[in-house]
């Protein structure tokens, strides 16, 4: 593995897949429609995030975790010995292609937090995990925490996209929303815990964009105790979205508003309430706002959402089909599995997309 | 008089006889008596009591008049330069303290020079501020750690109001310059240039001339130890008060209005007799503890019904991030963080030359240190102290300010030509005097529209910048290190700074 030493800005392919009723489908779709956007990357990153894909064990917690080494397992292995009540543990499946080399240990890990250890911190268990996740991604060199949600998972490494979906043989995984990455760093070489997606709990980001207030959002997130050690301008995006709306309850709409806030001369003409309201965002939360392209496509258990930046400097398609939703960096993508499209457009600037699964689908 | 009491000039008035019409301007607009007629009206240049203001150049009809360097000179010496040798003469003649004004004009490294701003390329495109909207209004005040909301009437709505703040258009203020130590048209041309541009002016520790009560919603009113002019009235007529402890310019050094200067309006505005030096000490002698801060922050508070912010400006010192994390524990709703190379009227220049830290490194440390304590919220920062051009607000803005001031700046817009002489109250272009014949000269309506020019010109040149670096909204830059890159500057600066070297 390729340690980073720079933040590292991304062009790139993103798609996505929800069917909101929570049937779920097998990986060959979303790695087709990756496939047809294999000339927006370069083979230096790709990865998937899926949900639903762990349905017989869906209330423990899932550490995705990539080890450089063994002694940085033995470290990780004993963190979470510490910790975690461990119901299962196991690496994760691969199969060998020569277009991956160089993988690095990938583990996965099923577990809950010791209640005696919540009790001792005073802390609930999202919060506890979150804590685990930064600790590991900071002290233990060469560990990577890649998911840390339940019932679902992240893949990724250094590959086109497809190829990176063969090595995890996602054929195998079915799952009720799939989002997919493809990367295309300009800057530096790709390595292994910088493809997409980035994720914390069960949020995940792929995004095709660069984010120029990087610098500041990283700062802002650092003071809230998210260590962003992944030096690639994606990560702070899955935490601003867990701090907006897991730790400081606002609506998911609400929290759009922050990353891609309105103008100011459209506050301006707003009724009085709404205009307090967006001043108040930007004047708490003016760090937050995610300056630069960005497409991005944000998934949790619950719903998947698309949001462009808010001059729509990268592209973003919704397609739409009886319970299944798709969104793609290009229309070509989602028409590559589904011709058939109800509903086809391009996201507006600045306002977001979500599509939610059925309230029975997580419950 | 021995000639052991006698000073070489520093400045050679040159008159070209051939042009030179007689017209006696020259004269007449000298502030400080340097050029005389004959009866031949021939202009004499009395050399030694040139400063260099530069009046006499500007507004000969003909051209005649250069000012040099005076050509004599000493024996070289690297060590032993001639301005020490001078201020020896000058102490060993008068036994005093030698005073000089405007800002640090001594050859330390200048950090802002040092820093180089990013900018966008293929994958990251920069934005054309000409065409896209670019966002610089900035908010001055507490902000909330969080909100909290309601849904009521099918949408969200705001539950609790958020504490004063004041929307500025730019993030810029004029400094803090006290009426007494410039005129009365000098604050007028900054009042109505902070309204017109929708900034704020301070003004200083002068309390607040009744002809500038129009212009109170654009104005910060200062509280200094001397607590001249201030009386609820007066607290009340600002947008944001003001808690002045320290200044770039003389760190723990009062401050000394003298009588001369202290005329019939100076006299009623700060509420002192007229003719009387005007005297603040340097230490506020009701604090002399973080609490006692806290105490007259929480009174000014109560007295202004708690509607306005509460700043409290100090000097740029090593443990300036200790200090300003206690003031904004103190409850103080912005911190103006004073360099070392910031302007005066009057300072020893022993304390301006040696005194404070550069504000590169204290904007770093302070906005690094509230980070750290997860209390930035509570104070917006507030850079004051040789701000000389658009790029360095930008550089001071993307290391951790939310505002910067200008001082010297916009003196300098209004005419100022930098002869460092305010002190001596003779300014010939009418800024730093109360000599009625030079107050007129400053007309307040002409100094406000270069001003408001100067604003117009930095906020065009602030959006290119962030369009440059690709970002649209002033809170993008506010603090994004990640934006500079620092050119052959020490390990230990670049740790203190936050910044990466250029070439990483």
């Amino acid at each position: 593995m390729i340690p980073a030493e720079e933040h590292i800005p991304s062009g790139c392919a993103a798609a996505g897949i929800m069917n909101k009723s929570g049937v779920r489908i097998s990986g060959d779709a979303i790695m087709d429609m990756m496939s047809v956007m294999h000339s927006r990357s370069n083979g230096l990153g790709g990865g998937f995030a899926a949900y639903g894909i762990y349905p017989e064990i869906p209330d423990y917690y899932c550490l995705h975790i990539m080890f450089d080494n063994e002694s940085a397992k033995r470290e990780v292995d004993s963190l979470i010995e510490e910790n975690f009540i461990t119901e299962r543990q196991e690496k994760i499946p691969t199969r060998n292609i020569k277009e991956i080399k160089d993988p690095p240990l990938l583990w996965r890990y099923f577990v809950l937090p010791k209640p005696d250890k919540l009790i001792a911190k005073n802390i609930d268990a999202n919060d506890f995990v979150v804590r685990l996740v930064m600790l590991i991604n900071t002290r233990i060199p060469g560990s990577y925490v890649n998911s840390s949600g339940k019932n679902m998972g992240v893949f990724k490494g250094v590959g086109y996209p497809e190829d990176i979906g063969r090595f995890f043989m996602l054929e195998k995984y079915s799952a009720y929303i799939w989002t997919a990455h493809g990367r295309f760093p300009t800057n530096t070489p790709g390595w292994w815990a910088g493809a997409h997606p980035f994720s914390i709990l069960d949020w995940t980001v792929v995004h095709n964009g660069e984010i120029s207030s990087y610098g500041i959002n990283k700062r802002f997130l650092e003071t809230y105790g998210y260590e962003c050690v992944l030096l690639t301008d994606t990560e702070v995006i899955a935490y601003t979205f867990d701090l907006l709306v897991r730790k400081h309850g606002l609506p998911l709409e609400i929290a759009c508003n922050v990353v891609a806030s309105k103008f100011w001369k459209d506050i301006e003409i707003m009724p009085e309430e709404e205009r307090k309201l967006h001043t108040a965002l930007r004047m708490t939360y003016g760090n937050l706002l995610l300056n630069g392209p960005f497409a991005i496509i944000v998934a949790t258990n619950n719903y998947m959402m698309g949001l462009n930046d808010r001059i729509k400097l990268r592209p973003l398609v919704y397609g739409k089909k009886g319970d299944f939703s798709y969104l793609a960096s290009e229309e070509s993508s989602i028409r590559k599995i589904e011709n058939n499209l109800e509903k086809v457009y391009s996201l507006v600037a600045g306002k977001p997309l979500k599509v939610e699964v059925n309230k029975d689908v997580c419950a | 008089m021995s000639v052991l009491d006698k000073l070489l000039p520093e400045f050679f008035i040159k008159v070209d006889r051939e042009v030179c019409i007689k017209c006696g301007q020259c004269v007449k607009n000298c502030g400080f008596s340097a050029l005389m007629q004959d009866k031949d009206k021939n202009v004499k240049p009395i050399h030694e009591k040139c400063v260099a203001c530069q009046r006499c150049m500007y507004i000969c009809p003909t051209k005649a008049i250069q000012i040099i360097k005076f050509p004599g000179t000493q024996k070289h010496n690297d060590y032993w330069k001639p301005e020490y040798i001078k201020n020896i003469k000058k102490q060993a003649n008068s036994g005093g303290i030698l005073l000089t004004a405007a800002g640090n004009d001594k050859p330390y490294p200048v950090i802002f020079d040092r820093l180089l701003l990013d900018a966008c390329q293929v994958t990251n495109p920069s934005i054309d501020p000409l065409r896209e909207p670019m966002e610089i209004i900035s908010y001055l005040g507490e902000k909330p750690i969080d909100i909290s909301l309601e849904f009521r009437d099918n949408k969200y709505v705001l539950k609790d109001n958020i504490k004063p703040n004041i929307k500025l258009n730019s993030p810029i203020i004029f400094a803090a310059m006290s009426y007494g130590a410039i005129s009365l048209n000098a604050h007028k041309a900054l009042a109505k240039a902070a309204r017109e541009c929708g900034i704020l002016m301070n003004t200083g520790e002068g309390g607040l001339h009744k002809d500038l009560y129009e212009y109170s919603d654009n104005i910060i009113v200062q509280v200094a130890s001397g607590r001249f002019g201030v009386s609820p009235e007066y607290l009340k007529r600002a947008a944001a008060i003001e808690i002045k402890i320290g200044q770039g310019a003389k760190p723990g050094i009062g401050g000394h209005l003298p009588g001369y200067k202290v005329d019939n309006e100076v006299s009623s505005t700060r509420m002192i007799p007229k003719g009387t030096d005007a005297l603040s000490p340097a230490p506020h002698h009701d604090i002399y503890s973080i609490e006692d801060l806290a105490q007259l922050i929480a009174s000014l508070k109560e007295t202004v019904d708690y509607s306005k912010p509460v700043g409290v400006k100090i000097a740029a010192v090593h443990n300036i991030a200790a200090i300003a994390s206690g003031v904004a524990r103190a409850d103080a709703d912005y911190i103006v963080i004073d360099g070392f190379r910031g302007g005066t009227g009057a300072a020893p220049a022993m304390i301006r030359d040696h005194i404070g830290i550069p504000i590169e490194l204290a904007i770093a440390a302070v906005d690094d240190r509230l980070r750290k304590e997860k209390i930035r919220n509570k104070v917006s920062i507030v850079a004051a102290g040789g701000i000389r051009h658009a790029a360095d607000m930008a550089k001071a803005l993307a290391l951790g300010a939310d505002f910067v001031t200008i001082g010297t700046v916009a003196l300098i817009a209004m005419g100022c030509t930098l002869c460092q002489k305010c002190y001596t109250g003779n300014c010939s272009w009418g800024i730093a005097t109360q000599r009625p014949e030079l107050v007129e000269r400053l007309n307040p309506d002409e100094a406000s529209k270069k001003l408001i020019n100067l604003i117009r010109g930095w906020s065009l040149e602030l959006k290119e910048i962030m369009g440059a670096l690709g970002i649209n909204a002033i809170e993008s830059l506010v603090g994004n290190r990640e934006r500079l890159r620092a050119l052959e500057l020490s390990r230990e600066t670049l740790e203190v700074l936050g910044v990466k070297p250029a070439g990483r």
